[in-house]
């Protein structure tokens, strides 16, 4: 087996192992569907909720399948992550070169960058409840990148001889990492905040944080992913200015990366305004999640930009 | 803009109570139903939320009068839920340019678009779509945000310096009676135990003041300032770009190998200028002595470059030197940079008209059209006797004829051919107007034919091909590379970079720094704390204050019922 196939089949592997780890933890939501409103979610309610933030729902009721299901599904999320890891890296031996050179490699390493930081969340601040989102996005992310996105391993085209092709895409791959934690967590908030608001949570929504503490956890993302996608747009117009000539060119890339950015800056002001914050807010980082998502794939795909590399 | 903290937004309805001031209980438990806006910030709170006293421009009533009229203006448009409509129709209108060919990017790609759309393209054409980014709807939308800008950003700045200068906050009512409020027994003399909490809370890099026997504690001040640093370098970032694009200037020009560019106006084959331009060019010329390309031979990706360089002569006023230019590395002489942005095949051809006497010779640019290089141009001969020429098709580096007709299967010209048309006329007076190079303009001629088809050339290096009725021949000597240079000045790109790297690190500062307010109460024998966290989706005083009791030797309160 060459160092390029190993790679692949860990791919195609983490993929395979994530979607185990999203059985798992459907199991847990469904193991949580008797649950009625729980001492927490009353205490939460619709404000309040600051403590349970971070160390959500010790007091909650957890029925003991549920939670087996989830440290299971959390279990195999990090073997999952670690056969992520090993195809990303075996891909960077087999090139020679840093893995983030295609779309194959820039999706690959995002869903073990969404994976890595929902680790290092979970172990901070408990945020195995994000497990069936991120478990999703993993199986998603991998999923496409081995059937839809994959290349075989080649050296670069001249366009990306440069330092800049190792800090504006990394800086990229972990602001859409983040963006799509944060994104993820502002869908769940909806489902629960509407919960909430017609006093019906219960089963898994009542072990989850309240409505405030997974806003809050979705805007700690975003707010960490949004200083970084500033970053990028900026790494990319400096080397924009080496390669093009040009810092800016409204090429479509850049575009629409600056009206995903745009969007999030609306939501950091929404979230402060009344009246906007809360569900309006959400919303906006929904939207903002997408656009990121969609300037990746669907604008390689349908625009003819300077973006295009590699075919795919 | 500005208006990054919830307490800013002096709407408060009652469904929309600030929970930010809540204070939080030290051991994170969940009170009941704490009390609302406890902290009571008002407008007048020297706390680190600027507080803008205007009200909603939704609330205040036009009052009436010129004046009148323009304050209610002015608060309706530095009011953050227009900063925030704003933001959204900034995005929502940069969507066509992102989706519809622009000129500026891709002139070709517009006329193709609008040949296609009829019906749709010229009312998109009157509205600005094809170049959506100079058009007054998408300035006036940014240069509204940028006015709202300034009306949240100086006001929020005095309130700042006024803040920086403030004291810690005192507590809004005293600490035992506010909500989160834990109780301790004193472990030691009231006068030790709130020394100790001073510097305890020092430490922790708080500013700390005494009153009475409180102790009040405040931090996080640089976020306010990272806040306002980000919104001014934004501002910052707007006018350095305005000013580049002014004075700066941006053309091109196709140099093939063995000849040379100089920088002047006349050899640019496109330029674009800032209205304050004026005209002064660095002085230098650059040789194109070789342009290597290499391709990937290999099974995976055949065809895409793997290496592009351009080997120059630079002449500047102070000598003569070799230099190279890369993709990613380009040229920068004086204030100019020079970029290597294309590049492509010209056929080396002569043309002998009727006369036997050589028309035209020399290299002749042809443009590509795919990724294997398949290249269209026109060869015009409009000095031929007795007829004028004009021949036109495809340079095809490594040619070979499909279904579809001639394509390229390679970018290297491994096996290069030219295919032309060709075209015949009485001579025309010039008339000086331009013509695209890579299509002949055929008004006035007619196009060869050979027993009864139309003429088609094939020509490899070295052919000849003799035109029918004795009106000339043709011979395809061989092959070149060129290269597009693009030579640009952006006066203040300097400062851009300094502007953005400074917005970046403001929105970092106010992005992760916790202003937090806390207070430390010892009277009689007994301890009290509290705290807030004093900004929307921060938390954590009440373990920073619990680790600070713990430091004092305070008794933890047992479990309450």
């Amino acid at each position: 087996m060459t160092v390029a196939s190993f790679s692949a089949l860990a791919v195609v592997t983490a993929a395979v192992l994530y979607l185990l780890a999203l059985s798992l933890h459907a199991l847990e939501w469904a193991m949580a569907r008797h649950v009625e409103v729980s001492t927490a979610s009353v205490a939460t309610g619709t404000k309040g909720g600051v403590a349970v933030l971070d160390k959500p729902s010790d007091t909650a009721v957890r029925p003991e399948k549920a939670d087996m299901y989830g440290r299971m599904g959390f279990s195999l999320t990090i073997l999952a992550a670690a056969v992520n890891v090993a195809g990303i890296v075996a891909r960077g031996i087999a090139a020679h070169r840093a893995p983030w050179g295609n779309m194959y490699e820039f999706i690959t390493t995002a869903a073990v960058v969404v994976a890595v930081l929902y680790v290092l969340g979970v172990w901070k601040w408990h945020l195995r409840w994000l497990g069936l989102p991120v478990t999703l996005l993993g199986a998603v992310l991998n999923g496409l990148a081995a059937t839809v996105f994959y290349v075989a391993v080649a050296p670069l085209v001249p366009a990306l001889h440069s330092v800049w092709f190792m800090i504006h895409i990394l800086a990229a791959i972990i602001s859409g990492a983040a963006f799509s934690i944060g994104g993820v967590a502002a869908i769940l908030y909806l489902v629960v905040a509407r919960a909430e608001r017609r006093g019906t949570v219960k089963g898994y929504l009542a072990m989850l944080p309240g409505s405030d503490g997974i806003d809050r956890i979705s805007y700690r993302v975003l707010a960490f992913a949004f200083p970084l996608w500033t970053f990028t747009i900026a790494a990319g117009a400096i080397w924009a200015e080496y390669a093009w000539g040009r810092y800016w060119g409204w090429d479509p890339k850049e575009t629409w990366s600056l009206v995903a950015w745009v969007v999030f800056a609306g939501y950091l002001h929404a979230r402060a305004t009344a009246g906007w914050r809360g569900t309006r807010a959400a919303w906006l980082a929904i939207l903002g999640f997408a656009l990121f998502w969609w300037n990746f794939i669907g604008v390689n795909l349908v625009f003819a930009g300077l973006h295009s590399y590699a075919g795919i | 803009m500005a208006h990054e903290d919830a307490q800013e937004d002096t709407v408060r309805g009652a469904d929309d109570t600030d929970r930010l001031d809540e204070a939080v209980p030290p051991d994170g438990s969940v009170q009941p139903e704490p009390e609302v806006d406890e902290d009571g910030l008002t407008a007048d709170d020297p706390g680190i939320a600027g507080s803008r006293t205007r009200r909603p421009a939704a609330e205040v009533a036009p009052p009436g009068g010129f004046v009148g009229s323009l304050k209610f203006a002015w608060a309706v448009l530095t009011s953050m839920r227009t900063a925030i409509i704003l933001l959204l129709l900034l995005a929502v209108a940069a969507i066509p340019g992102g989706i519809l060919p622009q000129r500026p990017v891709n002139p070709f790609a517009v006329t193709t678009w609008l040949a296609n759309h009829t019906k749709t393209g010229p009312f998109l054409d009157k509205i600005g779509m094809f170049d959506a980014y100079h058009t007054p709807w998408f300035s006036s939308i940014y240069l509204l945000l940028f006015v709202s800008l300034v009306g949240c950003i100086v006001p929020r700045t005095s309130v700042y310096l006024r803040a920086l200068r403030a004291p810690a906050a005192a507590p809004p009512r005293p600490v035992s009676r506010m909500s989160g409020a834990v109780s301790y027994a004193a472990s030691a003399p009231s006068e030790e135990l709130l020394t100790r909490a001073q510097l305890a809370m020092r430490k922790r890099r708080y500013r700390v003041r005494r009153v009475g026997d409180v102790v009040c504690a405040e931090r996080g001040y640089t976020r306010e300032l990272g806040n306002l640093t980000f919104h001014v370098a934004l501002l910052g970032v707007l006018m350095a770009v305005g000013y580049g694009s002014l004075l700066g200037h941006s053309g091109s020009a196709v140099v093939v190998e063995g000849q040379g560019f100089s920088n002047t106006l006349t050899q640019y084959d496109d330029i674009s200028a800032g209205a304050a331009f004026n005209g002064q060019l660095d002085p230098f010329s650059v040789k194109l002595d070789a342009f290597h390309v290499a391709y990937e031979t290999g099974p995976v990706q055949r065809g895409a470059a793997r290496e592009f360089k351009a080997d120059v002569t630079v002449t500047t006023p102070s000598g003569t030197r070799a230099d190279s230019i890369e993709v990613n590395k380009p040229l920068s002489i004086g204030s100019s940079q020079v970029n290597l942005v294309g590049h492509g095949y010209a056929a080396v051809v002569t043309v002998r008209d009727g006369n036997g006497n050589v028309a035209y010779t020399g290299p002749v640019v042809f443009q590509p059209l795919d990724s294997n290089l398949k290249s269209v141009g026109a060869i015009n001969v409009p000095d031929a006797r007795p007829q004028r020429l004009g021949l036109q098709g495809y340079f095809l580096p490594t040619a070979s004829v499909g279904q579809m007709g001639p394509v390229s299967l390679f970018p290297e010209a491994l096996s290069p051919e030219l295919f032309l048309t060709a075209w015949a006329g009485p001579p025309k007076a010039e008339t000086g107007q331009p013509q695209s190079v890579f299509t002949l303009d055929t008004t006035g001629m007619t196009q060869l034919t050979q027993n009864g088809d139309l003429l088609r050339l094939k020509l490899a290096p070295g052919d000849s091909y003799v035109l029918p009725d004795g009106l000339g021949l043709v011979t395809f000597d061989g092959w070149k590379r060129w290269v597009k240079l693009q030579v640009s000045s952006t006066p203040g790109m300097g400062a851009i970079l300094a502007f953005v790297l400074l917005a970046v690190a403001g929105m970092a500062v106010s992005l992760s720094v916790k202003p937090r307010r806390a207070w430390i109460m010892v009277s009689g024998g007994e301890a009290w704390s509290a705290g807030a966290d004093r900004v929307d989706g921060r938390s954590g005083v009440g373990d920073e204050i619990s680790a600070v009791a713990a430091e004092l030797g305070l008794e933890k309160p047992p479990p309450g019922p």
